[in-house]
């Protein structure tokens, strides 16, 4: 398997310096409030980079499209498109004619500039609030190979959007799911890795063992997942880098599955079924140690950590129907934390630990939505005829997810957690249960 | 099992995919571990002729299949046997401790309106139902083992009542031949 991360340390970063004076201090007129939900996009224009060599010249346009659709896909901004445009940015060091960007009602300005030698590219980019006349933050460079000149609009992406949010970013990011293909009743389901915009999908399996729920590491070198390659369901831990896979877990007699890393990446927590009975266990990766976390005689599954560590939230149906709980990472006593109407499935948590998404029924639909993390607050974000597996983005302000319609094919789709942008994320074929990788570096 | 009996075994479950009837698994729910069965283990493969036997012979796996049943049926998010299940399991356990020479793969089995995860819980918990019966009907718990494919092999895709009151199952999956 070639290594799919193959230009992670390529890059270089490097900070321009201004051609314009810094914003005073408490000037801050270039920004968006996400959690406020935006009502009104913010306006910006990205020209075609400016090619530095011939060489580069392949890309300029490429790059600045690639910037301008993460940009849109957010819903946050709304592109002024190139033909609309009256200034031409013909040198990136030129100053900006600040007038022309307005008469076009542009807000945020994006300038940048490409140069290839060989494999080897060099992205250059610059922020403008068009209104205050002043650049935003310093300049950046990005230095990398010609083969991850997505990644670099990605990074320019993300910085653009952090600079304007105050938000991580979450362009420059992976996300593995599974790819389906076939009829229903025996529907052949591959392992894939794609980047978020549904770009550069890659297969990790074949194809000839079906893979279900697939969780990357936070480091985004590893993942983790249910196969039935031995007749029953085990887990397996496959390295992306060196495509590197073993079992992991094995419970005598068990149905193991539902497995998802501790944030360290050192362990996992995952479910096995024997008897009629699921219950957690925790393993510990260097030792192959597996400690019993529930004893209890229902259904518990679906567990996911906190991001520091200490408390597992998971779906149980000890008191019936499915509900969520969460308890100290070591097990012990577990407090429900649902309590609405219908049943909570798939609690996962927030990378931020503010919130925990879920998939709830209820009424016969299918809802993701948010909680906080003592169940309080709840939010529905989607309804559907099926809707279920949510994973989140690296920065905790979107959230992907399986959504399949009623005799349709599943497919991915993103949503914010304000419950808007709703969109469809492209991807070869019928796809399902997303797990949503880290920033890459 | 010797490797070259396991091959025939599921090379014949690979016949009765190809021979079955149109809606799509029927009996034996459409796969290759075996007799039937939803399994998409990595031994797929492969082309030869294996013998079912004639359903009017009451020793032949396609006896079992098809005139005693091989699977029962349950309802939403249940894993109770409703009577008729059990009267099917019955008529298995009968079957099986006539023919002690099979191995069995039970496949638990729900419908697609739920979650993955807890779905393959469920499966496995209806499987371990019809197991528990069977070896109360004095079938040996050592011919037989559990697989649960959640919501992911069901035996009709329609999105409708009707395809989901035939997918919560659990299926006796003839695997092999023992010794």
């Amino acid at each position: 398997m070639t290594r799919l991360f193959h230009s992670l340390t390529a890059f270089a970063v490097l900070v321009l310096t201004s051609i314009a004076p810094l914003l005073p201090a408490q000037a801050q007129p270039l920004r968006l409030q996400i959690t406020e939900g935006v009502i009104e996009p913010m306006p910006f224009a990205v020209p075609a980079f400016v090619p530095e060599n011939s060489a580069g010249g392949q890309y300029a346009e490429r790059l600045s499209r690639v910037v301008a659709a993460n940009l849109t896909n957010t819903g946050l901004f709304r592109e002024v498109p190139p033909q609309a445009h009256i200034a031409r940015i013909s040198s990136f060091d030129a100053s900006v004619s600040y007038s022309d960007w307005r008469a076009v009602n542009v807000q945020a300005l994006i300038t940048g500039a490409v140069s290839v030698q060989g494999n080897r590219m060099t992205v250059k980019f610059r922020l403008f609030d068009v209104l205050t006349g002043q650049q935003v933050g310093d300049g950046l460079q990005f230095a990398g190979t010609t083969d991850s000149w997505r990644r670099m609009a990605h990074k320019v992406s993300d910085a653009v959007y952090s600079r304007i949010t105050g938000e991580g970013g979450y362009f420059d990011s992976r996300v593995v799911f599974v790819s389906e293909s076939g009829p229903r009743t025996s529907r052949t389901r591959r392992l894939a890795i794609m980047d978020q915009d549904g770009e550069n999908v890659q297969f990790l399996t074949d194809g000839r063992a079906m893979v279900i729920g697939p969780r990357m590491s936070l480091s985004g070198e590893r993942i983790l997942y249910t196969t039935y390659e031995t007749g029953t369901p085990r887990l397996a831990l496959m390295n992306t880098q060196t495509g590197q896979r073993q079992l992991v877990g094995d419970i005598p007699g068990a149905q193991v599955f539902s497995p998802r890393f501790s944030p360290d990446g050192g362990g996992l927590v995952f479910s096995a079924a024997r008897g009629g009975n699921t219950d957690l266990y925790r393993m510990a990766l260097s030792s192959g140690q597996i400690q019993q976390l529930t004893s209890s005689p229902s259904i518990t599954t679906a567990p996911s950590f906190s991001p520091d560590g200490r408390f597992i939230a998971f779906e149980s149906d000890r008191s019936g129907t499915t509900q969520i709980y969460v308890m100290p990472a070591s097990g012990g006593e577990a407090r429900r934390i649902s309590f609405g109407q219908g049943r909570y499935n798939t609690p996962v948590w927030s990378p931020r630990g503010d919130l925990i998404a879920f998939t709830k029924q209820n009424a016969g639909r299918f809802h993701i939505g948010v909680m906080r993390t003592d169940g309080s607050e709840e939010r529905l974000l989607t309804a559907s005829f099926l809707d279920e597996s949510p994973t989140w983005a690296p920065n905790g302000r979107v959230i992907m997810f399986t959504r399949e319609a009623q005799g349709g094919d599943p497919s991915l789709f993103s949503v914010d957690i304000t419950g808007r942008n709703l969109r469809r994320i492209p991807t070869p074929g019928p796809a399902s249960d997303p797990s949503w990788g880290p920033l890459l570096q | 099992m010797t490797l070259t009996s396991k091959a025939l075994l599921v090379l014949a479950g690979l016949a009765l995919a190809a021979c079955n009837n149109p809606r799509g698994g029927g009996f034996g729910g459409g796969g290759s571990d075996g007799f039937g069965g939803a399994n998409d283990g990595f031994y797929d493969g492969g082309i030869s002729t294996g013998n079912l036997g004639d359903p009017n012979d009451p020793r032949s796996v396609a006896h079992f299949q098809q005139r005693i049943g091989d699977r029962v049926f349950f309802t939403v998010d249940s894993s109770s046997l409703s009577a008729e299940g059990r009267a099917t399991l019955d008529a298995q356990a009968r079957w099986l401790n006539a023919n002690t020479q099979y191995s069995i793969v039970m496949e638990g089995h729900a419908d697609e309106r739920g979650t993955r995860d807890y779905n393959i819980a469920l499966g496995e918990r209806r499987a371990n139902a019809a197991m528990q019966y069977l070896i109360g009907q004095g079938v040996s718990a050592n011919r037989m083992r559990v697989v649960s494919y959640g919501k992911d092999r069901p035996v009709e895709a329609c999105a409708a009542q009707r395809c989901w009151d035939i997918n919560r199952r659990a299926v006796t999956a003839i695997a092999g031949v023992t010794g």
